[in-house]
């Protein structure tokens, strides 16, 4: 074995949180290394030149969470990320008129006013409740989830602290979280507001990535998420990374570079190595070995302990509860290539609309149609679709006059009954496009290139387990302490020195990076205790 | 179809908009507002003061409540006594929530036994509905339908006379009329937000135009001219009328508990009626009058050579805006913050300068010396105020009936 | 009539109980019913001559042992006023599509036995199983008898007691408790995809989970619904017990037991309005204009139409008022009761299920979770299902008294059946249409099932709320979701018998723990009016 192939830290995984980890690692003077299965890092935050000239990013496409506190410390905007701002989301209606949702409020007033004159005013409520809440549970995204068997004297802290915080709710607003935290986001809408197509485009934001319908119990919490950016002020991280979601991962792995972080493409590990319980490298699937003390996964939770490790090294409730820890994919990506503007016909010409989102949500009802499609293994006919033009804002992603088109597609299930196919991925393409062609006339006469991923795709090329986007379906079971396991949720794992970093931890879900981050602090804080000889 | 802007002109635009020389807009609920309409507004506060102005008020939140149930209606959500109010009357009241705080004030116009209308800073439609509950009462929001000028200052009434059938000089202080205006329908009421004699016009949106035609080639004689909100502001600070969002925040958009007020907290005691029936807070209010409130909500006066004094220890005369300041400062008393001063001005008709304040109980007594956080020159200063009472400016013609 | 301490609104039986432990402790207490029966959802009803129905809750499984030992009905005092109960150790008969039959005892042994055939996998696992579930529902259990600890703006008291129940939550043993804590929000999919492979068996389950909620299996929180259950089960799923004479029997005991105490009924009253004086309740108006004065109200009627029907709403701030007409009820439950000349023979024809069905198990029919959620489907836009989720029970197989002499009663729960038809109303076209789908489905099990019926009767959740004043027809008096229970039952900020208006109380299935004939609200209601009255006297 050569000296070079010693390292102080190996990253397995370079999507961001592995990237995020080896380069806080690195930052703080380890010898760190990421290894990529792939030719690009980034893992579902890429941008790929599929076809000449067409920039996708091919499965995450926007920057939602990603924590302003990384953005800082890995001086992100020197390293190239540079985000757009993401202004309306317009829900388009089957009978011609459409919903939109603005970035100026008057608008927005006036807009939702045109539905509804009460729910005009209940979103503003709505707002206010949600601002406070999202102040409230912030903390939470930052903090390593205490250890509900055998808490120690740190745990306790940490509850003291969320409780401190939490103390400033009056009682209708911890109501409201007791509220968000259990109920359906349709439900929880229904006591907001009456306008459909307002109530089921808020409820999509609910839906994303779970295998549940806006009538779900468990969805109404993530309508929190969406406030949650407003919190950060004006500095929120919210919109589209400028050259695509790719540049998220490439500006963090410059970052990484900067701090001497190592970062190799083209590397597949094909398991971690351990000695007397403790980790000591890995070896790659062409045999290499590299060593190094600390090994960290930024896989998802069944390819950390069931993949990378021999469950023989493991507690048995450990394996248990990884096995059944669920993470059903729901959701597939369809990618556009456009010879000219899309025309809705809502609104149409170029205008600003086109800049911002578009949501295909029309009704409660439409969405939890789409879900019994897919919930009995198969895929929607008429899917949910959350679509952004990138080019519209970054023109650098098409041609001059062209355009690239991310549709964000719901439900697929990745169970589907006999299983994917070209066919059936063809098929899927076409209910996408046969749906928005309903909205867009011009959309099918346009389209030059397309680009389908199915959960099964998203597993295969992307590695995201049975296509799951989150690492792990995003209920109440498997958030905070339980995420993944209970005692195991603070980014430890019974193999010393071997960590997880992935979105399978808290806070996990989205490009938000607090789980790299986490992993990387708790590590340095092992490293440092062990310096001073505790164990 | 367009999307929406997220301002348009109030009905009056087609004829303020090309009177707006200083081209100085403002967005008022989604409206566009003019600041000033002559490059300063010196001129327009003159006019309210001394002449007669023209304001338009349209983007006030405007609600008719009608039917069996109205009256129960407003009764369960202002703090005054509804019971009480006579045909023709208006109230001024602010409304609360269930804890007792400020929601948002306005006026409450009894046009009939069973007819209301209320106006409002902030949208209450939902409001009402949420209180309408197991009544028969029709809400109707009319704030796009009907239209509203504010006609104020000493000549507004010899104005107005002039082109109406309705008995202006016998209408008293807070009290609405049907009347014709230039043959145009339209309810008068003797209100304003600027503390002086002064009327409200209501007219459905479809006749703004020949009303602002017909009172603007009446007016020529009396003085009559345009007024924007610097001028308004200024009018309103000497009448020590409060502005939402800058003296109080509503008790629905708080974030934090220490935003919101009580009607006690903001002077507003007099507007509630415990004994009334039961209106939304009146048990928290009830409890609250059992113990004196912790904050008041008093006026100030600046002293001008403690300011003067503070500009020229730096070699400066004093540069103190000629325009109402919105911004929050802190007020002290033995060296320690006891409060904060929300709404700061020139009063060009008591030649002092004036201010709006939440003050601590125990340092809120009229006559009290406090300290003002003055900033000079990029550095924090100190200059002297004391705790008056409002309103500092309250001519007899304001309530006067000829 | 005057001078009373407290109207209880309501005989059902947790009126009936609250009422007991009222007039027990010295109180003058009259109940006041508009029906002419005590007992509310324990009801028995001669639908036909000779035939004996329960037409509401059809087992006593999950009555709170506690209360009714309290109340004399069973134990050691038990003598005049005592029930007669009967039960059988054969619990669930659950045929399948392909005519095998799934049976579950209350035996786990026995059967693990019944399992094998379907898998030797979840066979083995069923031991572990039902000790799971015996100790999350003891957990549970723990939470059911505490009030609701208060958590927002806490006070030192609201935080002992909450120190309180973490000791007692402690004494199950803290990993139970996280166990507990990881299982509520679970859909019951979830839950039984960790232990059990065999669709029949996870349907037959799954059914548990989805009861008298308008959820599919697939949602949040019919784990926990599933473990409501499983409070005082010791693991058994569903065990029949009932009463005999009928369900009704209950009523009248409980009546007796108030009665015994020193409280009137009086049947045949409907309160038409709570009187408020400056917030304070005064007493009730009756239908007919007579007025009692009380200054305790306690009403078992649902939250809703205690405060929203009884009291003028303008004694209730808006956004309390706005938090009661926010409860989901969404009745979903149909029941359907058929005169049987003949037993019912299943189409396996003899052996271990036939024996089990006329020794009283109920006949579920639910073979499969996707079943259950293809129901709720139908049910999610508004239609009845067209396979409906099924839950029978031969009720004359454990008490032939019931029936005329070699004839049955079989009284089935369908589900899912909204309260209010998207596309109309309920009429008698459609109330039958449903009485067919469910002879249809049980005859696929139950071939001979068509000839042998005499008498049908059927009534939707609209007639529920008619007949037993059900909040759209929702048997728990309100929808036991997860943002419904605990803290949030009735309405998050009130889950502890109280309301906004001094003196009145709630007693019944909306309140703390909830539905399904435990008798827990009316006792642990009683107890809070009885604190009151203490730090008052204090």
């Amino acid at each position: 074995m050569s000296a070079t192939n010693a390292y102080d830290a190996i990253i397995v995984g370079g999507g961001h949180n592995g990237l995020i980890n080896a380069a806080y690692l690195a930052r703080a003077g380890l010898r760190t290394v990421v290894l990529e299965r792939r030719h690009l890092v980034g893992g579902a935050a890429v941008t790929e030149e599929i076809f000449p000239g067409f920039k996708y990013s091919v499965a995450s496409y926007v920057v939602s969470l990603l924590r302003p506190e990384i953005i800082r410390d890995l001086r992100l905007a020197r390293h190239g990320l540079e985000i757009l701002p993401l202004e309306s989301t317009i829900t388009p209606l089957p009978n011609g008129d459409y919903l939109g949702r603005w970035a100026d409020h008057d608008q927005t007033r006036r807009d939702l006013y045109r539905h509804s004159p009460k729910d005009a005013e209940a979103y503003d409520d709505f707002a206010t409740l949600m601002y406070r809440l999202a102040w409230a549970v912030k903390p939470l995204l930052g903090i390593v989830p205490p250890d509900p068997l055998s808490p120690g004297l740190r745990d306790l802290k940490t509850l003291l602290m969320l409780g401190r915080h939490a103390r400033g709710l009056d009682e209708q607003q911890f109501h409201a979280l007791f509220k968000l935290g259990t109920m359906s986001a349709a439900d929880y809408l229904d006591e907001w507001f009456e306008s459909d197509p307002l109530k089921a485009t808020m409820s999509a934001s609910g839906i994303i990535g779970t295998f549940l319908g806006p009538r779900s119990p468990g969805t109404a919490y993530v309508l929190l998420h969406h406030y949650m950016g407003e919190i950060d002020g004006v500095f929120r991280a919210w919109g589209f990374a400028r050259g695509g979601n790719g540049m998220v991962s490439e500006s963090i792995a410059s970052s990484a570079r900067s701090h001497g972080a190592e970062i190799r493409t083209g590397a597949t590990v094909e398991r971690v190595l351990t000695a007397n319980g403790r980790a000591t490298g890995v070896v790659l699937d062409d045999g290499e070995e590299l060593t190094a003390k600390t090994v960290v996964s930024g896989v998802d939770p069944k390819r950390t302990f069931l993949g990378l490790l021999d469950p023989e090294e493991l507690p048995e409730d450990l394996v248990e509860a990884i096995r059944r820890f669920r993470i059903r994919g729901s959701s597939g990506k369809v990618n556009l290539s456009l010879s000219e503007a899309p025309e809705f016909s809502c609104l149409p010409g170029e205008g600003p609309h086109l800049r911002g989102a578009f949501s295909i949500s029309p009704s409660t009802d439409y969405l939890e149609r789409a879900y019994d499609d897919a919930k009995y293994g198969g895929f929607s006919r008429r899917p949910y679709m959350d679509i952004v033009i990138p080019s519209m804002i970054d023109p650098g992603m098409a041609p001059p006059g062209r355009h690239v088109m991310s549709i964000f597609v719901q439900y697929a299930a990745f169970d589907i009954e006999g299983g994917w196919d070209d066919a059936k991925r063809e098929a899927f393409g076409d209910a996408v496009v046969d749906t928005l062609s309903e909205y867009v006339p011009n959309l099918r006469d346009s389209i030059l290139h397309r680009q389908v991923l199915t959960p099964l795709d998203m597993q295969e090329q992307l590695g995201l387990t049975e296509g799951n986007i989150f690492h792990g379906e995003l209920t109440p079971q498997q958030l905070f302490f339980f995420r993944p396991s209970p005692a195991w949720a603070d980014y430890r794992t019974p193999v010393r020195g071997f960590y997880q970093c992935g979105s399978g931890t808290h806070p996990g879900g989205g490009v938000c990076g607090a789980s790299g981050r986490l992993a990387a602090l708790e590590i340095l804080r092992d490293l440092r205790r062990r310096r001073r000889g505790r164990p | 179809m367009p999307a929406p802007s997220a301002v348009r002109g109030t009905p009056f635009h087609e004829r303020t908009g090309p009177l707006c020389q200083a081209g100085n807009w403002r967005r008022w609920a989604g409206h566009l507002s003019a600041s000033s309409y002559e490059p300063t507004h010196e001129h327009e506060y003159q006019a309210i003061r001394s002449a007669a102005a023209l304001i338009d008020v349209s983007p006030l939140h405007k609600y008719r409540l009608s039917g069996p149930g109205a009256a129960t209606l407003a009764n369960r959500i202002v703090t005054r006594d509804v019971d009480r109010q006579e045909i023709g009357q208006v109230y001024y009241t602010p409304w609360c929530d269930a804890a007792g705080k400020v929601r948002d004030d306005g006026t409450l116009h009894r046009l009939g036994a069973s007819d209301f209308r209320l106006t409002s800073a902030e949208p209450t439609l939902k409001w009402l509905h949420e209180n309408a509950r197991g009544l028969d009462v029709e809400i109707e929001e009319e704030t796009e339908q009907v239209a509203a000028l504010a006609l104020q200052g000493p000549r507004s009434r010899e104005l107005l006379e002039r082109i109406t059938d309705g008995d202006v000089a016998g209408l008293p202080y807070f009290r609405v009329m049907s009347a014709r205006i230039a043959g145009i329908a339209a309810e008068i009421s003797r209100t304003g937000y600027t503390g002086d004699l002064g009327y409200e016009i209501w007219v459905g949106a479809a006749d703004a135009i020949p009303l602002w035609d017909a009172l603007t080639a009446a007016g020529a004689p009396f003085g009559l001219a345009p007024a924007g909100m610097l001028a308004l502001d200024m009018a309103r600070l000497e009448a020590g009328l409060l502005l939402v969002d800058v003296d109080f925040v509503p008790a629905h958009r708080a974030i934090i508990e220490d935003r919101k007020s009580s009607p006690y907290e903001l002077g507003l005691g007099w507007t509630v009626s415990l004994e009334a029936s039961n209106f939304v807070g009146r048990a928290a209010l009830r409890a609250e009058r059992a113990r004196p409130p912790a904050w008041r909500f008093r006026g100030i006066v600046l002293d001008w050579e403690s300011l003067e004094a503070a500009y020229a220890a730096v070699g400066l005369p004093p540069q103190l805006p000629g325009t109402t300041l919105r911004d929050s400062v802190p007020l002290y008393a033995g060296g320690r913050q006891v409060g904060y001063a929300t709404s700061r001005g020139w009063s060009p008709t008591l030649k002092t300068y004036l201010g709006l304040a939440h003050l601590e109980a125990e340092s809120a007594a009229v006559g009290t010396e406090l300290e003002i956080e003055v900033t000079v020159e990029h550095r924090r200063r100190r200059g002297r105020a004391t705790v008056a009472k409002t309103p500092f400016f309250d001519p007899e013609r304001k309530r006067a009936t000829p | 009539m005057s001078g009373r301490d407290a109207v209880v609104i309501g005989a059902g039986h947790n009126g009936l109980i609250a009422a007991a432990y009222l007039a027990r402790a010295g109180l003058r207490v009259v109940v006041v019913e508009r029906g002419e029966a005590p007992g509310g959802c324990a009801a028995t009803e001669e639908l036909w001559p000779g035939y004996r129905v329960d037409t509401g809750a059809h087992s006593l499984t999950g009555i709170d042992a506690r209360v009714m030992a309290d109340l004399g009905l069973t134990g050691m005092r038990a003598r005049g006023a005592g029930l007669k109960t009967l039960s059988s150790d054969a619990c669930v008969v659950s045929p399948q599509p392909e005519g095998e039959v799934l049976l579950l005892e209350a035996d786990a042994a026995r059967t693990a036995d019944r399992i094998r055939p379907f898998s030797a996998r979840d066979a083995a696992r069923w031991p572990d199983f039902v000790a799971a579930m015996s100790r999350a529902g003891r957990a549970l259990g723990v939470l059911y008898g505490t009030l609701p600890p208060r958590l927002a703006g806490a006070s030192r008291g609201d935080l002992w007691e909450l120190l309180r129940l973490g000791v007692r939550l402690g004494r199950v043993g803290r990993r139970d408790a996280l166990e507990l804590l990881r299982l509520i929000p679970m859909t019951i999919e979830e839950l039984l995809y960790e232990w059990f492979e065999s669709e029949a068996l996870k349907g037959a389950l799954a059914a548990d989970g989805v009861r008298g909620i308008c959820q599919g299996p697939l949602a949040s929180g019919t784990g926990y619904m599933f473990l409501h259950h499983m409070v005082g089960a010791g693991g058994i799923v569903r065990r029949r017990r009932q009463v005999r004479g009928g369900m009704g029997e209950l009523g009248a005991a409980l009546q007796r037991v108030a009665t015994a105490a020193g409280a009137e009924v009086r049947l045949g009253h409907e309160v038409a309005s709570i009187r408020v004086e400056d917030g304070r309740a005064t007493g009730v108006v009756l239908a007919g204009g007579e007025e009692v004065a009380a200054p305790r109200i306690v009403s078992s009627a649902d939250p809703g139409r205690t405060l929203l029907g009884l009291v003028d709403p303008g004694e209730l701030a808006p956004e309390f008022v706005r938090a009661l007409e926010n409860i989901k009820y969404r009745g979903v439950v149909a029941k359907v009761h058929l005169a049987l000349g003949e037993p019912p023979r299943l189409r396996s024809g003899g052996g271990a299920a036939q024996a089990a069905l006329l020794a009283g198990a109920a006949i579920s029919i639910a073979p499969s979770i996707h079943y259950i959620e293809r129901a709720y489907d139908d049910a999610k836009y508004g239609r009845p299902s067209e396979r409906p989720v099924l839950d029978g029970v031969l009720t004359t197989a454990l008490d032939p008294s019931l029936a005329p002499e070699g004839h049955h009663v079989l009284s089935v729960a369908a589900q899912y059946a909204p309260f209010q038809p998207a596309d109309g109303s309920w009429d008698d076209a459609r109330r039958e249409a449903l009485g067919a789908a469910v002879v249809e489905t049980l005859a696929k099990h139950i071939p001979k099932l068509e000839g042998a019926i005499l008498h049908r009767h059927v009534r939707t959740p609209a007639d529920l709320a008619d007949r037993f004043a059900l909040p759209e027809g929702n048997i728990h008096h309100g929808e036991m979701t997860l943002d419904q229970v605990f803290f949030g039952r009735p309405v998050a900020g009130w889950a502890r018998y109280r309301t906004p208006i001094d003196g009145l109380y709630l007693c019944g299935a909306g309140t703390h723990p909830g539905g399904g004939l435990n008798g827990r609200p009316g006792a642990a209601a009683a107890a809070r009016v009885l604190r009151d009255e203490k730090r008052r006297q204090d």
